[in-house]
């Protein structure tokens, strides 16, 4: 199975997220931002960073890339795709998951190991945790605050469509201490924590981000 | 103004010219006229005054850091040595570890984000001029009181610079210092470490060879921030009441910067370039008269090709620009076509500016018109010499006859209290604050980061080769005894690298002390090199690099000398590295190395406001077997966790180790004030599975290292002897100082 993970000029997470690829035992594909062939991949990620500089707004210039047409046909129609943290900006600029993520309440870049708890399993990045499980993966951004109206968030709410949560303190100001979400479909899921980079406890403080990547693998080979 | 050209230059002898201001002395501008034949044009007289400056010419330091040369260790690890953008040290398996520190203390007080930004990047291009990808930064950080209001406007604001810059590069920051001084108010250091990694055979080197070949000028444009700023900033001392600076400080772009990194990188896959050079200090005036010195000599740049942001620059400002995110390569005439391609790949600015040739001369023109003609040598390596007068200060004698008598705890509620105060200090206390915004997880080969003794990297992921760095610098000691005091900073760097587990290889140091002109800074300066080149020497460790910086001083009060050295080590497996601490009970502590009654210059000593006494002496054989003790230690499985004792002696370690993954310890101390105060170099605590006891014990006997039970770890508390400190008051105590008082 292919896994595309793009990368943007700016881009940093893209070669820990082909590493999680592989880990989970996929091929990973580069995807260049100007190139609008996706090369046959079967799903795709969009890595941390700050693409294109986070010049105007974090993900707003990304959105317009020639990959991303590609990228947002194929996801409409159902092809897997995950955004974290840069990614999940870039998801939500090109509307493929409402709301917007703003400067942390804090004001400060922050780096931690967050525990986070997963509250929806049945989406296509989610499968290989249980439902209500709580894992420790690294969280790292400056603009991490998951903000929509209420009318959005009470349809996230009773659609199951937050897939998780910050558990205790909440690290960012984010509502309902919404740490990822995914669209109606299921197949989109953005995230603000980090799960590439906790996949082996030498590099990373747990291997719990590990299942977000086999999840696929899961619900791909289910089909 | 009209163009100041060679041909008017030649014409127009008694024209008169600003030198002074520029910082050039009298006898410095005698002699670029004697070099010439002739007055410099001003855009000469631009070159020449800031590659002149002490921040780029090292005139008042040359004399003392020939030692280095003259004492070099004689080493096959070395590939590239001083002189360089940076040493090049081998690292096993085919790969080359590039190292480097520098200052960034003057802009960083001007402006504390911009110049602590542009000091991280700084030195990532110097490390990727190398040739190397960077993959990690370290930042050394030294600020005024921390209870001081100044303190609260630079601190945040370095600690978001380096963040924001280094952050948006995509490298890892994985360890350094905060440190508080009164003498750092008004001069806060800030140094910047990166750390970068290759193949031996990507090594690249400043020199435009081939006659032909072009001069390549990419990456930002050129634009009017830092013009003068390393001559004006970094060469002058602050006045008490000094006129706003903010102008000369430069503005950086990370995002720029990274685009630059992975263009360069694809660009030197494909061995495109035959020379390269960053542009820092002194821009083009330094990068072409570098590279032309690198080669024969001869090259010629059409000045007007320059890409500019602000189109009324001048020939010489565009010559002194300090503009970031800046590149100079020398590419042959058959590759240029595919290296233009690359950078119109990553949607960088790349012009063609000049040319290698024959000759010995840099000479640039304007429009046509020759403005520069100059031997490069003359400029980048054969600025002035100074052999500044040095003498001992008057203060050593005084402070080293001064008895050191701080007050000790004397009962177990007093025991308690040191503890915690040390626990709490701002030297000591949690760094949290200013770690959490780092990002240490980018690229996915941190292992370790602060609160680690070092910094540990994985460079392949298939073999499991690492490195480990540490910096460190103690000025109180430095203060104290500067010949000793390096040499503690460096035994400390080394014995932070050895408690993982790796194998010390190299030192790199930036020397941050005050003005040079004042013989007894000059002395502190002189004593540190001999002791760092002695030290080196004898530790086997070749020094590839360093930087110095000088006028760190407001006034009459210099900052405390500090050295802050720099020490890189390998390790063939970091799977098997030591970790600081234990995460489970029931191992007992043992702590190696001797304790004796070294107050003078401690964290105790700090807080009861004492600085005189005598340093501690080390014995550099000892410090040099306790390493071999720490790497076998690591290799023969030996402990479960090792941690290096420095500030804060035994108090402070203890602290760290329980507090780490929330295990406590019992310890039993025979004299518990001196045991847990003093800071007696050369001590390390190891935690080992009591099966381990024979083996640990036979070691330490062969390394001729005294090792003593000290304690077990478990329970909820630190004890040690009757003094109960539940860890979660040890822990409020040791992490509430940032956030109180920075926010």
């Amino acid at each position: 199975m292919k896994v595309g993970v793009v990368t943007f000029p700016g881009t940093l997470d893209d070669r820990d997220a082909a590493r999680a690829v592989r880990f989970a035992g996929a091929q990973a594909i580069s995807l260049w931002h100007e190139d609008a062939d996706l090369h046959g991949v079967d799903a795709v990620i969009l890595p941390g960073g700050f693409s294109y500089g986070d010049y105007l707004r974090c993900g707003a210039i990304s959105r317009f890339a020639p990959v991303m047409q590609s990228i947002i046909k194929r996801a409409n129609e159902g092809m897997p795709l995950l955004g974290i943290c840069n990614g999940f900006q870039v998801l939500c600029e090109a509307h493929l998951l409402p709301g917007a993520l703003t400067r942390n309440h804090e004001l400060h870049f922050l780096c931690r190991d967050q525990k986070i708890s997963i509250e929806n399993t049945t989406s296509a990045w989610t499968s290989s945790y249980s439902q209500g499980q709580e894992i420790v993966i690294p969280l790292k951004n400056g603009e991490g605050s998951f903000q929509c109206d209420d009318q959005t968030l009470a349809a996230l709410e009773n659609e199951g469509r937050i897939i998780a949560r910050y558990v205790g303190e909440n690290p960012n100001g984010s509502r309902n201490l919404i740490a990822g979400i995914t669209n109606e479909r299921g197949n989109v899921v953005g995230l603000m924590p980090h799960p590439e980079h906790a996949i082996d406890t030498l590099t990373g403080p747990t291997a719990d981000g590990l299942g977000f990547f086999t999840s696929l693998l899961h619900s791909m080979v289910g089909k | 103004m009209a163009l100041d050209t060679v041909a008017a230059a030649t014409t127009s002898p008694d024209t008169k010219q600003p030198f002074r201001e520029l910082g050039l002395k009298e006898d410095e501008y005698a002699r670029i006229r004697e070099i010439l034949g002739r007055r410099p044009t001003s855009s000469e007289l631009a070159m020449y005054s800031v590659m002149w400056s002490e921040h780029c010419s090292y005139k008042s330091s040359k004399v003392h850091l020939k030692q280095f040369g003259d004492k070099a260790v004689k080493t096959d690890a070395l590939l590239v040595g001083i002189g360089e953008n940076a040493g090049v040290v081998d690292v096993g398996q085919g790969y080359a570890v590039t190292f480097k520190i520098e200052s960034h203390n003057h802009p960083s007080f001007i402006e504390p984000y911009q110049g602590a930004a542009t000091g991280v990047g700084g030195i990532v291009r110097d490390i990727l001029t190398m040739g190397a990808r960077p993959i990690a930064v370290m930042d050394p950080l030294r600020f005024g009181p921390a209870e001081a209001a100044d303190t609260r406007r630079v601190l945040p604001g370095v600690i978001a610079g380096v963040g924001g810059y280094g952050n948006c590069l995509g490298l890892p920051n994985i360890g350094g210092e905060v440190t508080f001084d009164e003498t750092y108010a008004g001069n806060p250091l800030v140094n910047a470490l990166c750390i970068g990694v290759m193949k031996h055979s990507d090594i690249k080197l400043a020199k435009a060879a081939g006659a032909g070949n072009l001069v390549v000028l990419y990456g930002a444009k050129t634009g009017g921030d830092g013009i003068g700023g390393v001559s004006v900033l970094a060469s002058e001392t602050f006045g008490a009441s000094g006129p706003a600076k903010r102008p000369s400080v430069q503005v950086g772009d990370p995002f720029v910067e990274k685009v630059l990194i992975e263009c360069s990188l694809e660009i030197f896959a494909e061995d495109l370039v035959v020379g390269i050079q960053d542009l820092g200090g002194a821009g083009l005036s330094c990068a072409t008269s570098e590279l032309a010195s690198g080669g024969t000599g001869g090259m010629s740049v059409e000045l007007d090709r320059v890409p500019l942001r602000d189109p009324s620059l001048s020939p010489e400002e565009i010559l002194m620009s300090e503009s970031q995110e800046r590149m100079c390569a020398i590419v042959e005439p058959k590759n240029i076509e595919r290296f233009l391609e690359i950078c119109k790949k990553w949607d960088v600015t790349a012009t063609v500016i000049g040319e290698v040739t024959t000759g010995d001369r840099l000479e640039i023109t304007w429009h046509g018109e020759l403005i520069v003609d100059v031997p490069p040598r003359t400029v980048a390596h054969e600025g002035p010499v100074y052999q500044r007068p040095f003498a001992e200060p008057a203060y050593i004698k005084q402070v080293n006859s001064e008895k050191v008598d701080v007050p000790l705890p004397t009962n177990a509620a007093e025991i308690k209290a040191a503890v915690l105060k040390l626990a709490g200090t701002p030297n000591l206390a949690d760094k949290s604050w200013v770690t959490s915004q780092y990002d240490k997880y980018v690229q996915g080969n941190t292992i370790q980061a602060q609160p680690d003794d070092s910094g540990m990297v994985r460079v392949d992921e298939s073999t499991h080769l690492g490195v480990a760095v540490s910096t460190d610098a103690n000025a109180n000691w430095s203060y104290l005894n500067p010949y000793e005091g390096v040499r503690l900073a460096l035994a400390e760097a080394a014995r932070n690298i050895a408690t993982a587990g790796a194998v010390p290889l190299a030192v790199s140091n930036c020397l941050n002390f005050g003005s040079p002109e004042d013989p007894g800074v000059m002395w502190q300066f002189a004593e540190t090199v001999r002791g760092l080149a002695d030290g080196c020497l004898e530790m086997g460790l070749p020094v590839t690099g360093g930087n110095v910086s000088f006028y760190n001083q407001t006034g009459s009060t210099a900052i405390l000398p500090t050295p802050v050295i720099a020490v890189l080590g390998v390790i063939d497996d970091v799977r098997t590295r030591t970790p600081m601490s234990f995460d489970r009970a029931g191992l007992d502590l043992y702590l190696l190395g001797d304790t004796g009654e070294d107050f003078a210059g401690s964290e105790w000593a700090f807080i009861h406001g004492i600085r005189g006494g005598q340093s501690p002496q080390l014995d550099l054989q000892a410090a040099m077997r306790l390493n071999t003790l720490l790497v076998a230690g690591r290799t023969e499985k030996i402990f479960t966790a090792a941690h290096d004792l420095s500030q804060g002696g035994l108090s402070a370690a203890l602290t760290e180790m329980v507090l780490r993954h929330g295990i406590g310890a019992t310890v039993k101390l025979k004299n518990a004030a001196v045991d847990l105060l003093s800071e007696t170099p050369g001590r390390v605590i190891v935690a080992i599975d009591p099966s381990k006891k024979d083996v640990l014990l036979t070691q330490a006997t062969k390394a001729k290292i005294s090792c003593a039970h000290i304690g077990t770890s478990g329970g909820d508390s630190l004890t040690i002897n009757d003094s109960v400190i539940p860890l979660p008051e040890l822990s409020k105590a040791h992490t509430e100082t940032f956030p109180r008082l920075f926010g």
